[in-house]
């Protein structure tokens, strides 16, 4: 029932979803019906087919056996079971273990940068700041791994400089890849916290502060409390990124640590043994469910946080 | 004045302490890239002269942009009517489109590529001699694999939403197009002449974002087997580790001055716009 349908039957009632102008006016300027559906259509047909059938096919294939099999593809939890098992275990454990304690390194360390980079006197600086912000969080991958190499690789400049190998220095270890991963969970911390810093009134400070308040009772009472969705959102979404992540680890590391996303790629891309191409989709699918859990905590968080910036 | 000091202390000490974790690596790749404090001493600029001869080069980046080219037509084709229909008639299919610009998110780029790998190895055992077979074929052409351009605008369509729809939020599109119908103008008309100017800074960043996207995406290309600019320097990082690093810094200082630069192209309209 449209808001024209009402207008026509002569109802009155005012309707929420009327606009500005009064019904009659709008029905000559709606879009015919035909129209709705057809600007919408590209969009849920492309989702459908692209999106719908990888999606699908994965899921499939994950839980049957490989068509080159002699029986052809039959159900089986094989797939699974293959993928929560020796290598692959570990390797999901190592990528949880990375992901969790480098998004916990960088939600604590984003926070203060983040209070600097919004609340910079000089605008200039906070632009470029977030900026670049933006282009390490989204673009680093690649060149985000060599800059680590050249700088602290077996030959990079620090390394050679410092001497850091006989300190036992190894960029190709867990800590290694953590360091290398803060580089775009960090700005990615300060681009999710950003909205909710600008939304810290003034005022609130202000009013801790006459009530005798010192910074640490305004942070602890007033400011993190307020940050908490925000902060949990960010580092749900940290976790995500960290997780999913593929390009840096490969082009830095290659296999010397073990990661879940390292394993499928090879698995897809190298010469697969029979059966493997089937463990590499269900530890795909092992992937959507950590990244669907990951996404059914931060959207709501981030709704609650919303509250705060309107 | 004292309630003010202490904090400066401890913002200084952040952004010192930030500047250094952020930049020694830059300094140190560019270091490397001209030679300075690597294991060969020869310091020079041949890492970044020689990168337009390198064997490659020019292949993989116009690969890479016409990729990109694709992509942002795709997406923005995709987005711009259903988002603009969706404010405009069909505010109950909102969530609907929310939720399907939202779910590529949910899927890892590693995931969706082994459900593309499963579907083009599938595929062609099922519908070899007809049309289909043709078109997937096509789709993986080395020349111009349409699949990535499939893959890279579902990636594309999460960062893509938000972009465009914080850009509708900011015009008043429904008193727009009803002004504009008012005056006489018809729909294409309204749409080309009334609504696009008027997100045109929601476009250039979407199609910004979408240009950053394709240029740094790796995982998808790399495991389809196929080469564009990223997926060139990583093999480029074996024989020339000096220009694989120039290349890399080249590239994300040029995307941090690019988005610079829309920032300001934003701001420079909309203090002629309130005035």
């Amino acid at each position: 029932m449209s808001a024209v349908q009402t207008a026509a039957r002569g109802d009155s009632l005012p309707r929420s979803s009327g606009g500005t102008t009064s019904h009659g006016a709008a029905r000559r300027w709606r879009l015919p019906r035909s129209a709705r559906w057809l600007g919408v259509l590209p969009l849920l047909v492309f989702a459908v087919v692209v999106f719908g059938l990888s999606a699908g096919t994965m899921v499939f294939g994950a839980f049957t056996t490989p068509e080159t099999m002699p029986g052809g593809a039959r159900f089986t939890g094989a797939n699974f079971i293959a993928s929560l098992h020796g290598p692959h275990l570990a390797a999901l454990i190592n990528s949880v273990e990375l992901s969790a304690v480098s998004a916990l390194i960088a939600a604590v360390v984003g926070l203060p940068i983040a209070h600097a980079v919004v609340t910079s006197r000089f605008r200039a600086l906070r632009e470029a700041a977030l900026a670049g912000a933006g282009v390490l969080a989204n673009v680093g991958g690649v060149p985000l791994a060599f800059a680590f190499v050249a700088t602290l690789g077996n030959a990079g400049v620090l390394t050679t400089h410092f001497a850091l190998r006989s300190h036992g220095w190894n960029l190709y270890s867990f800590w290694g890849l953590t360091l290398a991963y803060l580089y775009f969970l960090i700005p990615l911390m300060v681009l999710t916290l950003a909205p909710a810093l600008d939304g810290l009134r003034r005022q609130w400070r202000e009013a801790a502060r006459n009530n005798g308040a010192s910074a640490f009772r305004y942070w602890t009472h007033v400011a993190l409390p307020i940050l908490m969705p925000s902060l949990l959102g960010g580092f749900v979404l940290l976790f995500g990124s960290a997780f999913s992540a593929y390009a840096t680890a490969a082009a830095m590391v290659g296999s010397s640590v073990p990661l879940v996303t390292m394993q499928i790629a090879d698995a897809l891309s190298g010469d697969v043994l029979v059966g493997e191409g089937n463990v590499a989709l269900a530890l795909g699918v092992d992937m959507v469910l950590v990244a669907g859990l990951v996404m059914a905590v931060q959207l709501p968080l981030q709704r609650r946080s919303a509250r705060w910036l309107a | 004045m004292a309630r003010l000091r202490r904090p400066e202390y401890g913002r200084g000490a952040v952004w010192l302490l930030t500047g250094v974790y952020f930049l020694v690596p830059l300094a140190c790749a560019v270091a490397f890239s001209i030679g300075i404090g690597g294991p060969r001493q020869g310091i020079g600029f041949d890492a970044y002269t020689g990168i337009f001869g390198a064997d490659g080069f020019a292949d993989s980046l116009a690969l890479t942009l016409k990729l990109a080219t694709a992509t942002i037509a795709l997406v923005l084709g995709l987005l711009v009517p259903a988002l603009v229909t969706v404010r405009l008639a069909a505010p109950r299919l909102r969530t609907l489109v929310e939720i399907v610009c939202l779910l590529p998110l949910v899927v890892p780029a590693v995931a969706l590529v082994a459900g593309i790998s499963a579907v083009l190895r599938w595929g062609p055992d099922h519908f070899a001699g007809t049309p289909l077979f043709g078109a997937l074929v096509a789709l993986q052409n080395p020349e111009f694999p349409f699949v990535l351009v499939l893959a890279y605008a579902l990636m594309a369509l999460p960062l893509a939403y938000r972009t465009l729809d914080s850009g509708l939020t900011a015009i008043d599109l429904r008193v727009l197009v009803e002004a504009a119908r008012a005056c006489g103008a018809s729909w294409p008309r309204t749409l080309f002449h009334v609504v696009l100017p008027n997100l045109r800074g929601a476009l250039l960043n979407t199609a910004f974002l979408t240009l950053a996207l394709v240029l740094g995406e790796y995982t998808v290309a790399a495991v389809l087997g196929y080469q564009p600019f990223a997926v060139w320097i990583v093999a480029l990082s074996g024989s020339h580790a000096q220009m694989s690093v120039a290349v890399s810094m080249v590239g994300l200082l040029g995307t941090w001055v690019l988005l610079l630069v829309i920032a300001a192209a934003g701001r420079a309209r909309r203090p002629k716009e309130s005035q």
